[in-house]
């Protein structure tokens, strides 16, 4: 018999029971909740008389419609001044309260984004099944986790059974081998991948990332790789355990102790692909191909290499796509055979659940360092993903690198990602952000996203229009200084 | 949840790939603490040339004409025939709600991105797959013939067109089952719940560390 995948195995070992038809009711270990996608959950609780299945499973946080203003920050709730997302931030406190769910509330230096918090505070532990009402949840696979975004009657379902109704994925193997070049970073590698294996390349599958490049990558670079998983249609994304993980883990608030951490260490080195695995599919890489990457259209498979141009819907085969490209230009206001590097921009938003961790707020102040942001920007932000986060790069002096070039520094949360605050996109202005959707209006009416690494993004703000930051931050000396 | 038995109704076509969420139901229109009145906002940036505002009354905003849902003929439509990949994105129950409240009971397209396919079976809305050739056929009949309508009868897995020939579709048994019964897929896992208790003593002997109390 043949080995088993990563994913068998965390599915084995959460498998309640298997029904006829093949769907299985399967365990689910930590549930992270958030404004958005809990109010109707909790309200089918009551309404249905049910109470959580076990509570101490259940971690909260407000993310998507916090303020990132100290101002509005400083007063809590009441400080919100959008009256319906203060309603929404106000229905998760009142929630948490009722059913005794731990919520680190907004004033709390543990609140950020969930994706940034579960893993910070050990909440994420790999071999967990984790689930969110949150596309974004692949983030946790990261961790040898088995982590499936899912939507609000699951969250109910889960917080009732703590189970929840699944079917099998199938095996999908993206191996990526090789080192990667300077100034290329692992969004660079999830959005060539995105760019090859198209926005449904991963559709009904559980993507595992492998290959010397995949286990070279720091907790933070896998989890900007699994999160956007889901942007290649895959509800999961996979990393193996290995000694990077357990490192991460280790001493984290949640992390197990003494004789369980022992036991746990010795499980989590199980978590692994065997050798002689099946994968249904599986794709390859090479590392030392991945330039810096740039989005140009309305899907995060619209993606080519910053020294590259926009390309031409007349030259594609398949008509759909044709007309695809044909609308994405007409919406983003480019140009067939521009050059990436003539998007002149307005804003810059580094943050979001891919990259607001402290690694990426490194990356983005190694290349501001000593530099300005251009003129023609209206507006550049760092929204960290967490407090603690933004706790750490304030105690390395992050925020003033940011400040002194002219980025604005902010409090955490989702932000501009999805504009649900008040940070948004004007009509017709093209941002870089490193967050993970470029879809039409998705960071406000009419804006035009471009994805890129925290690197590009901060090499685009001092430009004002995109640049290939190889050319900006010449050598890995001053990568590192 | 409401029963899916046999449903007739007018068909649309949105002839248009990789339909994500946030078009289907845009963002700001997430802040509602309800599961009703999304369907003013369904495709809210297709549908109206103006921004929209949650808590906006939309009888008087500006109306995209060329939008295949604000042309006349497709007024009651109930039936949306879309292209591959429809819902891909962000995990938003909102989007299935957005078309329920609108009148929707059934999508027809080549292909659905996972999480929402998952989400219309939750809320009494029967996504159908074709191959790209029968759908292909169906948007011309649509769009060819003013009041084309289907009859979808899910006991029987069939689409059956105007001149009464069917198209047969695939469907898991349990949701099918759910679907036709309008039954509550809680209290379906909760009649398990010996089971899930056994499972989870066990599962705790074996990872005592998953079982830590997260204080405050």
């Amino acid at each position: 018999m043949a080995g088993k995948t990563l994913y068998d195995k965390l599915w084995d070992d959460h498998l309640v029971m298997s029904r006829d038809d093949g769907s299985a009711l399967l365990y689910i270990d930590r549930q992270l909740l958030h404004e958005v996608t809990s109010p109707q959950a909790f309200e089918g609780l009551r309404i249905a008389g049910r109470q959580p299945w076990r509570i101490s499973a259940n971690l909260a946080t407000p993310d998507h419609n916090v303020p990132t203003t100290v101002d509005e920050r400083e007063v809590g709730i009441e400080g919100i001044v959008d009256p319906v997302s203060k309603i929404q931030v106000q229905t998760l406190d009142d929630n948490c309260s009722e059913f005794g769910i731990t919520q680190y509330a907004m004033k709390d230096i543990r609140q950020g984004i969930v994706h940034v918090v579960g893993p910070e505070q050990g909440a994420t532990l790999p071999g967990m099944t984790v689930v969110c009402g949150d596309s974004h949840t692949a983030t946790h696979g990261a961790f040898g986790a088995l982590a499936h975004g899912i939507g609000t009657s699951e969250v109910e379902h889960v917080l009732a059974s703590q189970c929840l109704v699944a079917k099998k994925m199938k095996n999908m193997r993206v191996r990526v081998d090789g080192t990667l070049g300077h100034g290329v970073t692992a969004k660079d590698i999830v959005l060539a991948v995105i760019g090859k294996i198209g926005t449904a390349g991963g559709t009904g599958c559980a993507i595992e990332f492998a290959g010397t490049a995949i286990e070279a990558l720091s907790m933070e670079g896998r989890m900007t790789i699994c999160n956007m998983a889901i942007e290649a249609g895959a509800r999961v994304g996979l990393v193996a355990v290995d000694n990077t993980t357990i490192e991460y883990v280790k001493g984290r608030p949640f992390a197990p102790e003494g004789v369980e951490w022992e036991a746990a260490v010795n499980y989590w080195h199980t978590l692994h692909s065997d050798v002689d695995a099946i994968f249904d599919y599986e794709v390859i890489l090479n590392a030392c191909d991945i330039q810096p990457q740039v989005t140009w259209g309305t899907s995060p498979e619209m993606v080519a290499p910053v020294g590259s141009v926009v390309p031409d819907p007349e030259a594609e085969d398949d008509a759909t796509k044709a007309e695809g490209i044909r609308r994405a230009l007409q919406y983003m206001g480019l140009e067939a055979g521009q050059l990436l590097t003539s998007i002149k921009l307005d804003r810059v938003f580094i943050g979001s659940c891919t990259n607001s961790r402290i690694e990426d707020l490194r990356a983005a102040a190694v290349v501001v360092k000593g530099r300005k942001v251009a003129d023609t920007i209206k507006q550049a932000m760092v929204v960290p993903g967490s407090g603690l986060v933004k706790q750490q790069a304030e105690k390395e002096g992050l925020d003033k690198i940011f400040v002194e070039a002219g980025l604005e520094w902010r409090e955490p949360g989702c932000s501009m990602c999805l504009a649900m605050n008040a940070d948004k996109l004007g009509e017709g202005e093209h941002c870089a952000s490193t967050s993970n959707r470029n879809f039409e209006g998705r960071q406000g009416f009419g804006g035009r996203t471009h994805l890129v690494s925290p690197a590009m993004a901060a090499a685009a703000a001092v430009a004002g229009y995109f640049v290939d930051v190889r050319d900006l931050v010449k050598d890995k000396q001053e990568e590192r200084a | 949840m409401k029963a899916f038995t046999v449903h007739k109704g007018l068909v649309a076509p949105l002839d248009r790939a990789n339909v994500d969420t946030d078009m289907i139901i845009p963002k700001q229109f997430l802040k509602s603490i309800k599961r009703t009145g999304f369907g003013k906002n369904l495709f809210d940036e297709l549908r109206y040339t103006d921004a929209g505002e949650a808590d906006q009354d939309c009888s008087g905003r500006p109306l995209n004409n060329d939008f295949v849902l604000n042309q006349p003929r497709y007024k009651g439509v109930s039936v949306l025939l879309a292209r591959q990949n429809f819902g891909c994105g962000s995990s938003r129950e909102h989007a299935p709600w957005a078309l329920d409240d609108f009148g929707f009971r059934c999508v027809i397209a080549p292909s659905f991105a996972d999480i929402f396919f998952n989400n219309c079976f939750k809320n009494g809305l029967l996504p159908i797959v074709f191959s790209e050739e029968q759908v292909d056929e169906l948007f011309v009949a649509c769009e060819g013939e003013e009041g084309y309508s289907l009859t979808i009868d899910l006991k029987r897995q069939v689409v059956v067109k105007p001149d009464g020939s069917e198209l047969a579709f695939e469907i898991d048994s349990f949701r099918k089952e759910c679907l036709v019964n309008g039954l509550d897929e809680i209290g379906l896992t909760l009649r398990e719940s010996g089971a899930i208790k056994t499972f989870e003593d066990k599962h705790q002997q074996r990872f005592p560390w998953l079982f830590k109390e997260l204080n405050a």
